[in-house]
This record gives structure tokens, sequence and C-alpha cells, in this order.
């Protein structure tokens, strides 16, 4: 990526901070509504970005992203059935069966390119869609409620929204540094060259697949973190939260947000989450105008919202 | 080439030429598309530091048999031994670790990273650091050291300089003007330390500055490196090989030195006489 100038930086810090800021005052208001509003932006910020790693940096299209978002969920509400409601066991568990799921199905997946890659992923992501909805004694289609939530150590509980928020948005910073360190490393290198130039990386003795493979794998990972959240958010676990449709918005605050810039979607997921909100009290057909909105975003912002922020915005 | 092996007189280099065990080693090539040959029985070599230039009109093939060399392509019939070992089931990456370099006829570049950002690339694949997962590339003193050593091979240094035009960042490599993109391609060659270029020709759609520069960067790497060239400048051609293949219609039709080359009258007829 071409490096920010000094003053785009200084803008986005300065943008960021004051965001970070909100985000960390609104908790504190009493507002249990607002305080959920801000638990939902931090998770979706973080399913976006994980998918921005494939979408930006690896040039990998994916249609089936939720699919890693639902097993983080699943886990969430299967796990305490079992007695076990500790984080740092529900997480990890979470990331290590997405993971595997991710590198199970990106061995078939990361074979394919472009429009085939779109629909081996989504297929992926429909086989575990299919697998909750036919689990009858866990509801089904309907899915079941979370029979306990999440707890820190100390015992805090993430039903309470002060603690999800609070908890959601260091996940968030955590994510945003990790994904960023990891773009920028030599491994980050190789698979943004691998997007510009397959056939230059192999004429280089590389081969991409490897290096896409681990990549879908930590992606898939980090989005069960976001599942593992959204589960207590919502104190329920459905097949919903793993449809294509769910797929379809990660990927549009992905491009809302400009892709390969990982600030850019976690923006991206911000605006989608505040506009839902906002657009589906005033009418019903708030998907249509959130689309028109997509349709202005990709006609007039070159850089999406992160080009707004950095100032590099205006096609 | 069947002469006997005594160094002396005038010829002494060339005679060492022949006499080396060849660095590549093409023999009975055959590529059909359809019904289309594009290659038909080629056999050709590159010895260790020579130059083996490959000419031949549009669509004579010269391109398919390099992707055949380099692996992109898998030829019908025939072997290609590189070092001495077959390297004919071998991937492209797997020949490119073994020191094939490749240019191609339009440049390929990582297109988003800035001209070191791509050299060093061609670093982390010669110290295969790239499942380093925390380190920097763009802050690690190795990498830019090893991007402007490759670079500066070239003469592109100029391209670590911030664009005072665009707000002080590096141009990225898809901005470079065409001659810059060549060479650059050229540089991220070198950098895996390679035993043989297979430069589609370097000249394409260069000015004569761009082009001269070219020509003596190319005319400095003989002797180092085995290249095979293949090059429709046939002026440079001839100043710059020890060894012409003429390629017409997927068949080599003659092959010598330059000087055989410009007198055969084969070769005036299917491809010089064509041409001028
Ligand atoms: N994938 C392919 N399928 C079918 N025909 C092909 C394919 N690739 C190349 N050809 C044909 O093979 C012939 C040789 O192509 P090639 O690109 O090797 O020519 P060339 O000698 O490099 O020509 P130029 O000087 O124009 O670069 C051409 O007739 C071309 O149309
Ligand atoms: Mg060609």
């Amino acid at each position: 990526m071409q490096p920010e100038s000094n003053l785009a930086s200084r803008r986005l810090a300065i943008a960021l901070g004051l965001l970070l800021a909100i985000a960390l005052v609104v908790p504190l208001l009493g507002q249990p509504y607002y305080t959920r509003l801000v638990a939902r932006m931090a998770i979706f910020g973080i399913a976006a970005l994980s998918l921005d790693l494939l979408v930006g940096y690896a040039g990998l299209v994916s249609f089936g992203h939720a699919a890693f978002f639902g097993i983080g969920v699943y886990c969430a509400g299967l796990l305490p059935m079992l007695g076990v409601q500790q984080v740092w066991v529900i997480v990890p568990v979470a990331m290590l069966v997405a993971g595997l799921y991710g590198a199970l199905s990106g061995l078939i997946s990361l074979r394919a390119s472009g429009l085939y890659f779109i629909f081996i992923t989504l297929a992926f992501a429909e086989i575990v869609f299919y697998i909750a909805q036919g689990l009858r004694m866990l509801g089904g289609d309907d899915g079941f409620r979370l029979p306990a939530p999440t707890l820190l150590p100390g015992g805090a509980s993430l039903a309470n929204p002060v603690v999800l928020a609070y908890t959601m948005l260091g996940a968030l910073v955590l994510a945003v540094w990790f994904a960023r360190r990891l773009s920028e490393s030599h491994f980050g290198q190789v698979v943004v060259a691998a997007r510009d130039n397959e056939t230059r990386l192999r004429a280089m003795g590389l081969s991409a697949y490897p290096y896409r493979l681990v990549l879908y794998t930590i992606a898939s990972a980090l989005c069960a973190l976001a599942g593992v959240g959204f589960a207590n958010l919502v104190e329920y676990a459905s097949p919903a939260s793993m449809s294509w449709i769910v797929s379809g918005e990660f990927l549009f605050m992905v491009i809302l947000g400009s892709a390969a810039t990982i600030i850019g979607p976690v923006l991206g997921a911000v605006v989608f989450v505040g506009l839902e909100q906002i657009l589906s009290a005033l009418t019903e057909h708030w998907l249509f105008w959130l689309g028109i909105i997509l349709v202005l975003r990709v006609l007039l912002l070159r850089q999406g919202l992160y080009g707004l922020l950095t100032g590099r915005g205006q096609r | 080439m069947s002469s006997s092996c005594k160094p002396d007189g005038a010829e002494a280099d060339q005679m060492r030429l022949e006499c080396e065990a060849p660095l590549l080693e093409v023999r009975g090539l055959v590529k059909r598309f359809g019904a289309l040959v594009v290659t038909d029985q080629v056999s050709l070599s590159v010895r260790p530091g020579e130059l083996h230039a490959l000419i031949g009109p549009n669509g004579a093939g010269k391109s398919c048999l390099i992707g055949q060399i380099s692996g992109e392509l898998r030829p019908d019939e025939g072997e290609v031994h590189f070092r001495g070992q077959r390297v004919d089931d071998l991937a492209v990456p797997e020949r490119a670790r073994r020191g094939l370099a490749r240019a191609y006829q339009v440049p390929r570049l990582f297109g988003s990273l800035t001209p070191a950002a791509n050299a060093a690339v061609a670093e982390i694949s010669r110290v295969r650091s790239g499942f380093r997962f925390w380190r920097r590339a763009a802050t690690d003193p190795a990498l830019a050291a090893a991007a402007r050593i490759a670079l500066d091979r070239v003469g592109l240094g100029r391209a670590l300089a911030p664009d005072p035009a665009d707000t002080g960042a590096v141009r990225p490599a898809s901005l470079l003007a065409h001659g810059d993109k060549r060479l650059l391609e050229l540089a991220m060659g070198f950098a895996s330390d390679p035993a043989l270029l297979l430069l589609d020709e370097p000249l394409a759609g260069l000015g004569p500055a761009d082009s001269a520069a070219m020509v003596a960067l190319l005319r400095s790497l003989k002797g180092r490196y085995g290249i095979l060239l293949v090059e429709h400048d046939v002026e440079a051609v001839f100043a710059l090989a020890d060894r012409i293949s003429v390629l017409v219609g997927g068949r080599v039709i003659a092959s010598g030195p330059a000087a055989q080359i410009r007198t055969d009258p084969r070769v005036r007829a299917a491809y010089l006489g064509e041409s001028e």
C-alpha cells in the first residue's frame, strides 16, 4: 500500500482517537440501548477486519465468512451446556474450531480463484448452516437461548452490556493491532505480492497457496472471536447468524470502509450498524437505502470511509 | 557443437564456452495447441555465462518456448535439463528456486508495492522468511539493504526516492515509467541469485535512451549469468549474442555464432529479409 503522508495519518489518528473516546464514554451514560450499540459495532468491526485480511490484502473475496462467525456463536452457546463459561476456554475453543474448519475448507477452496472461489466459500458456509439447522435438540432453524453467558476472570458476566462493550472494544483494539502488524510483516508482504501478481511471485520461487491457507486460517479464527461476542450480545445462537446474508453484510462493511486498510472496514462496520439502527426505525425498506448508500460510496469515495478520514477520499 | 577441446588461438574463449557442460539443455521439445504446433522438435542449450539469443518473427513461438523452460507451459514431448537435472516435472516456483529467473514480455510486478518493496519480496523469497509473522518488512534493515543492492544493480536507485509531487510518498511500481518497470523486473530476477536469466523482449517498448541503458546493462551481465534472450531488435542481438538461434513456425531453422547467422541465406529469407 501507498504509505500515508504525515498529515493524512495525523488526521486519521485524531479521528480514530475521537471515535474511540466516544465509544469509551457511551457505556458510562447508563443507557443500555447505546451501550449495546457500541458492543455491536465493536463485534462487527472485528468480523469485518478479519474479512478484510482476505478481501483486501489477499484479494480473496470470500462469500462464506459468516460460517466462522456462526461457529463462534455456537461455541459460546454450547460450551455453557457442558458447564464451561470461562472466556479463557470459550474463546480459544471457538477460534480453534473455526480455524480448523477454515484450514480444511481452505485446502479446497483456495485451489479455485475468482468467481469459483466465491461459490466454494459460499458452499462451505452453507454446509455449516445446514448442519446447525439440522441440530433438532438445539432448536434447529430457531436456534436456542444461551443457557448462560460467558464469564471473564473474576466473574464479570458478558451478559452485562457495559462489561460486554468494554470487553469487545478491548478485543477490537487488539485485533486491529494484530491485523496491522500481520499485514506489515514479511508474511503480509508475500500475501499482498500474491494478490498483485501471482505469476511474478511464482517466477521468484514462491507459491501463493501455503501463504493464503495460513491467512485464511487466521482470518477464520479471528472471526469466531466476534461470534462469541455476538452470542453474548443477543443471548441467542441460531443458524441465522451464519447465513449467506450475514456474509454479504460483512462484505458490505469492508467495501463501505475501503478494503486493505483494516481501519476502513472497522469504520464500515460502525456506520453499517449505525445506519441499520437508524434506517430500520424509519422504514421497513432500510435494506434498499443501504444499497443506495453503497452505490454512492462506490461512485463518490475512492477510498471509502477511510479516505474521508485521511482526506484522500474524493474521486 | 562437435569441435575439439583445445583452447588455443583467438577463439579460446569460444572454445572454453563450448567445452563446459550446458547450464540449460532443451531436447526435442514439442508443444501443440490443438492442430497448431507452436514448438516443433526444438533443441537448444545455454552454457554458463553464455548469452544465447532467440530471434524469430511474431508468433514464431518464442514466448511459448520460454514458458516451457520456466515451467508455466507443459510441453507435449521432449525434455528440459537445468544444471544437469531434468526439471520437466517441477512447478514454476521449484525451478525458480533452482536458479531460473524470468522477465516477461509485458513486465510483471507487484503493482501496489513500492519498487523497494518489490525487491524486498524477492529477498524474502531468497532467504525464505515468508513465514515470519511479526517482523515488519518495511523497517527490516536486512530487506532494505538487499533491496537497495538489487535496485542499484540495474541503476534504479532513484526509484527509492520519494516523489515530491505526491506528498512525499514513494511511488508504487504500477506508476513507474515503462522502462523502469523493465529494470525493476530484472532487479527482482537477480535478487534470487539465479544462474540463468530468461529474458523475453527486454527492449520492447523502450525509447532510445532506455534502450541504450538496457543494452549496456545486458552487456554488463554477460559472462556472469547464462542468458536466453528473446529479442526483435536485431542490431542489439548481433551486438550482444554469443550464439543465435532462429525460430520460425516453432522450428529452429538455424543456430550458430552471430556472424554465421547474419549471412545464412535461409535466415535472411525467412526472417531478416521479412523484417527489413
Ligand atoms: N494458450 C494458447 N493457446 C493457443 N494458441 C496459443 C497459446 N499461446 C500462444 N499461442 C499461439 O502460439 C503461437 C506462438 O506464440 P508466442 O507467444 O510464443 O509467439 P512469439 O514468438 O513470442 O511472438 P511475439 O514476437 O509476438 O511475442 C502464436 O500463434 C500464438 O497465437
Ligand atoms: Mg512473445
